[in-house]
């Protein structure tokens, strides 16, 4: 953990060191190899990376998710509440998910149960944590769906997911992870399978929200333009690692490692037209079969001998700003040090 | 819905009727002829062989015999040439001798199947599981004859219980509930034996449909709402795991028709199946062409109501 | 230092470490090895296969080793491995070996020859059986799923039942006329694919435009004689057909073969029609490469999966009907010894003599569990979803 001092109580969700790893095939794949994060109240912290980097993993285990015979969370610890919640049995987890935790993921046609109606869905979401009646349990679904706004939630409840557009499925899907009113909402690339303009919609739904109910959000993503749009504090992964984390501002005015450079230089935007467009050569690595020492010098332009040797350590450009790469922190002219052995 | 319904029933039919073309030709295209038409058979005079082929119509061509065939059917005069038996009379009387056989191996199979697959599905991999599967692996293996008599040895020398035919012979006069266990008794293993078969390969069926619906995203969703594992197994994965079988319970239909030759020789069960196969070797021919036509209907009307269950059933087709 | 930088940024490797390369066999073998059931079920089925071939030669011929067809009626009913009463035999009657390994029967005969002489029978049935199965299935299949959406026209079905009616009344001795119906439907043909080619006409007489009306997708028709041929109840069609035929062993392989296609047919026809979306057909139409050599060198290797599975699997059920057939005695003619037949004679000394009822059902069990083992251990490996995402 980081020296800062911390102006706000103890974070919400606090992930240390986690590393989960699957068995496959015979080799095993390094999917999270030790991150750090943290999410206080009332924010909206984003994760981003490429496909396969681990993001998706990440989350799946703060909730206890994980298929358990071919993953496995081999070590680390996921504090919510005051709680290590790895070490919960699958009872209190239950309590836990969807109550207080609640997920919301990128799918949202195959993550609604085809047979069942939304009411039917929704209603289970709340009857599960709060006991109701069957009257009330109706006003409550209709006011949620007024809340992520469904044009006439009466009618809709009686509806099958297969009749809804995709806009209207991830709303659903939006309006069951609210249904007991959570204190963090985990959002798995909800918008990567919408059209753009459906896209903002959503991400406009979940900045009101989360002012409505003070919630906190996190937010996986491989968009960097979604990701400057809501996020207060964003960390980069890639390889199942944190390479860079810091606020909107420093990772987008002033990135300090050489991956989160080559994200930010790859977007096209209009001051770049007509010319050579930017992209990171080479790929991700596979999961099994990762680099010794950093993981992305191989693609990196600044790489030195001792990226291949050892493995490199967070350094510290000051307010909360932290990047993986030793090779471009030059001391002079920083506050802050180069702190050995950040996970 | 309507116009499926329509353009089903006529497919159908056409199917029918070319079914029915093509079994009749079959039959007639097979070398032999009937036992009493035959020249060679020395129980009858030359004169009465052509008194029963100018009865039968063999004397007329193809066609003509196929229109007097079903002409016949369909008024309901079909005799059998064998015994001169109406042909829907005999039918029916073997047909509610199989019954008792077919219902109670159809009630087995399919009460056992479910449990035991789902649980090999939710417990995957487990002893359960694997001891399950293998089980399974040998029922289908297992000629059905030879299981027959290792049955047939095991109940008749430790439990002493009459196995063969459809009652004990003699036992009339005995109180109805004599009567009764007696038929139970008698019912038991040839049922169990054509259960054993269908319990195998539908357990398996269901364990696999379990496992697919299981690795879905919408039970991921379910779990990561907090539900309960019973809730998640039972309500949510199975209701999707079953659609495929509520089709598959129209499908039984023409189970109805074809008895086990081997199952109904072997207990000298006087049911559907031990009467065609007499009617083949006699070269009975309106039977056979009765029992094909009859069977025919069943599998056709057995796909068109599992059509139709899987309209009912599955909401993503209603509309 | 300075060489070993120069060395990084000479060999400006971009590429990770990459796993280390399979090939499809190399992957194949290594999920086989997992499935232990799946080795099992291979192990038997290779022993059995041994045991038939030189049980073939053991038992045929006109002075086998073993002699499958001795009658020796003072020795009937021994026990298995009990030993032959010398005495009371000739000397080329005293079985091989000195010991009758399985028992004899009720007349006499060595069981073990028997035995031996039904494992071929029951091996040959089943592949020769599947075989044709296989073939019928791929062919129906692969065209219903390929061709599917094309037509067949009202001139294609009238000159067929033309065909079909000719060679009936050649058939029927009125040769004449029936020639010249067959080599009037063949000048139609003729003239009608040499037409195409050329005409481009839009105003065609309106009885040529009333020939051309589609009848018929090629898909429906197969689709409906699989219908029509489902609505036979297999084995009274198989029972039917080897009751009426005279008895031989090449008609029983033959009909098992004819009434079992249709799962293969329905497989390959799903397979051919989702793969046949896929962009890689398209990008070789795109290439100009010909239909039948998309069919066979694209397509087929990836549709083989099931029709593989369904195979081994209708090997062992081929395995089960044959020895039903024997047992109700619509089998290879006697004195030929099948599994069947065996255990159709031992029914009726199943209290005395056991062992000529358990011996050839527990062969029959065990070579059609291999079968089934095997069978279900491809499926589990060639299964897609089980397939490596890379």
């Amino acid at each position: 953990m980081d020296e800062r001092p911390m102006t706000n109580d103890r974070p919400l969700l606090c992930v240390e060191n986690l590393k989960v790893y699957f068995q496959s095939n015979g080799a095993r794949a390094r999917a999270v190899d030790g991150i750090s994060f943290e999410v206080r109240e009332k924010e909206t912290v984003c994760i981003v990376g490429e496909s396969g980097c681990g993001k998706t993993v990440s989350a799946l285990s703060i909730l206890g998710l994980i298929p358990t015979p071919p993953g496995e969370i081999v070590d680390g610890q996921i504090i919510f509440s005051g709680q290590n919640i790895i070490k919960l049995d699958e009872k209190a987890m239950q309590k836990i998910r969807g109550n207080h935790i609640s997920m919301v993921f990128q799918e949202p046609l195959t993550s609604l149960n085809p047979v069942f109606t939304i009411g039917d869905q929704i209603g289970e979401a709340v009857y599960t944590h709060k006991q109701m009646e069957t009257e009330a349990l109706f006003q409550y679904c209709v006011q949620l769906l007024n809340d992520v706004g469904i044009p006439s939630p009466k009618q809709r409840l009686n509806d099958y997911p297969h009749q809804l557009s995709g806009g209207q499925r991830q709303r659903v899907m939006i309006a069951m992870a609210l249904a007991c009113d959570p204190d963090l909402i985990i959002a798995d690339e909800p918008t990567t399978a919408l059209d753009v303009t459906v896209q903002a919609q959503i991400l406009a739904l979940l900045r009101s929200i989360q002012k409505k109910r003070s919630m906190s959000v996190l937010y996986i993503s491989h968009d960097l333009g979604v990701v400057s749009a809501i996020a207060n504090r964003i960390y980069v992964m890639y390889a199942g690692i944190m390479v860079e984390q810091g606020n909107t501002d420093q990772i987008f005015r002033s990135a300090r490692h050489p991956y989160t450079q080559g994200l930010l230089a790859s977007l096209p935007s209009l001051s770049k037209r007509g010319k050579r467009l930017h992209s990171i050569p080479g790929t991700v690595p596979n999961p099994a079969y990762k680099p010794k020492g950093c993981p992305f010098h191989p693609r990196c332009r600044h790489k030195k001998l001792s990226c291949q040797k050892e493995y490199p350590g967070m350094c510290d450009y000051g307010e909360g700003h932290l990047a993986r790469c030793p090779v471009l922190f030059k001391p002079k002219g920083f506050k802050g040090s180069r702190i050995q052995g950040v996970k | 819905m309507l116009s499926f319904i329509g353009r089903s029933v006529v497919q159908k039919t056409i199917t029918l009727f070319f079914v029915s073309i093509v079994s009749f030709l079959i039959i007639h295209l097979a070398p032999g002829s009937p036992s009493q038409v035959d020249p060679m058979n020395p129980k009858f005079t030359p004169e009465m062989v052509e008194r029963f082929q100018k009865e039968f119509h063999l004397d007329k061509p193809l066609y003509i015999q196929y229109i007097y065939f079903y002409q016949d059917l369909f008024t309901g005069k079909t005799v059998s040439w064998k015994d001169n038996q109406s042909v829907l009379k005999k039918i029916w009387e073997r047909f509610l001798n199989s019954l008792p056989l077919f219902v109670v191996g159809t009630l087995i199979t399919w009460t056992l199947s479910f449990p035991v697959g789902i649980r090999s599905a939710i417990f995957r991999g487990g002893i359960y599981d694997r001891s399950a599967t293998f089980i399974s692996y040998v029922m289908i293996s297992i000629p059905g004859f030879f299981f027959a008599y290792v049955l047939i040895i095991l109940v008749v020398t430790y439990f002493h219980v009459p196995v063969i035919g459809l009652k004990t012979f003699g036992i009339g006069d005995a109180p109805a509930t004599y009567l009764f266990m007696d038929r139970i008794w008698h019912l038991l293993i040839p049922s169990m034996l054509g259960a054993t078969g269908g319990i195998a390969v539908l357990s398996r069926y269901v364990r696999s449909q379990m496992l697919e619906v299981e690795g879905q995203d919408y039970i991921r969703t379910a779990r990561a709402k907090g539900l309960p594992p019973e809730q998640v197994h039972y309500k949510h994965a199975l209701r999707n795991a079953l659609l495929p079988f509520v089709t598959m319970f129209g499908l039984i239909l023409p189970g109805l028709i074809g008895g086990s030759v081997i199952i109904e020789s072997i207990f000298s069960w006087p049911g559907m199946g031990r009467m065609a196969y007499e009617a083949i070797l006699a070269r009975d021919y309106p039977v056979i062409l009765t029992v094909n036509f009859v069977s025919a209907v069943l599998v056709l009307a057995g796909t068109f109501i599992s059509d139709l269950l899987y309209l009912v059933v599955d909401p993503r087709i209603r509309l | 230092m300075n060489m070993d930088e120069k060395k990084i940024r000479d060999d400006f490797y971009i590429e990770s470490p990459l796993p280390p390369k399979r090939t499809r066999m190399q992957e194949f073998r290594r999920l086989f090895g997992q499935n232990r059931l799946a080795i099992l079920g291979l192990f038997i089925f290779i022993l059995f296969f041994c045991c038939a071939v030189t049980g073939l030669f053991l038992t045929s011929g006109s002075r086998p080793i073993f002699d499958p067809a001795m009658v020796r009626l003072q020795e009937k009913l021994r026990p298995p491995l009990a030993k032959p009463n010398l005495d009371s035999l000739r000397p080329e009657e005293v079985p091989a070996l000195g010991v009758y390994f399985m028992g004899t029967d009720d007349l006499g005969r060595d069981v073990f020859a028997r035995m031996l002489q039904g494992a071929w029978v029951s091996l040959t049935v089943g592949f020769v059986a599947v075989g044709i199965s296989v073939l019928i299935g791929i062919f129906m299949g692969g065209i219903a799923g390929y061709f599917g959406q094309q037509h067949i026209k009202i001139d294609h079905i009238l000159f067929t039942l033309c065909l079909i009616f000719g060679a009936g009344l050649v058939m029927v001795n009125s040769i004449f006329i029936g020639t010249a119906l067959v080599l009037l439907c063949l000048a139609y043909i003729f003239y009608s694919l040499l037409a195409r080619h050329g005409s481009t006409e839009k105003e065609a007489p309106a009885l040529k435009a009333m020939l051309h009306i589609n009848a018929v997708s090629v898909d429906t028709l197969i689709m409906r004689i699989v219908d029509i041929m489902l609505c036979f109840p297999s084995f009274f069609l198989i029972l039917t057909v080897v009751a009426l035929l005279p008895a031989s062993i090449y008609n029983i392989m033959i009909v098992i073969g004819l009434t079992s296609w249709m799962g293969t047919t329905r497989f390959v026809r799903a397979e051919f029609l989702s793969l046949r979306e896929q962009d890689f057909v398209a990008a070789a139409k795109a290439l100009g490469i010909s239909n039948f050599r998309i069919i066979f060198r694209h397509i087929m290797p990836n549709a083989i999966a099931p029709v593989l599975v369904s195979a081994t699997i209708g090997i062992a059920s081929a395995i089960l009907t044959e020895a039903g057939l024997s047992f109700l005695g619509f089998g290879v003619p006697p004195p030929h010894a099948t599994w069947g037949n065996i255990l159709s004679n031992g029914k009726n000394f199943i209290f005395d003599a056991p062992w000529l009822t358990f011996i050839p059902g527990i062969a029959i069990l065990i070579v059609v569990l291999s079968f089934n083992l095997f069978g279900e251990g491809l499926r589990d490996i060639l299964n897609p979803k089980l397939r490596e995402r890379h």
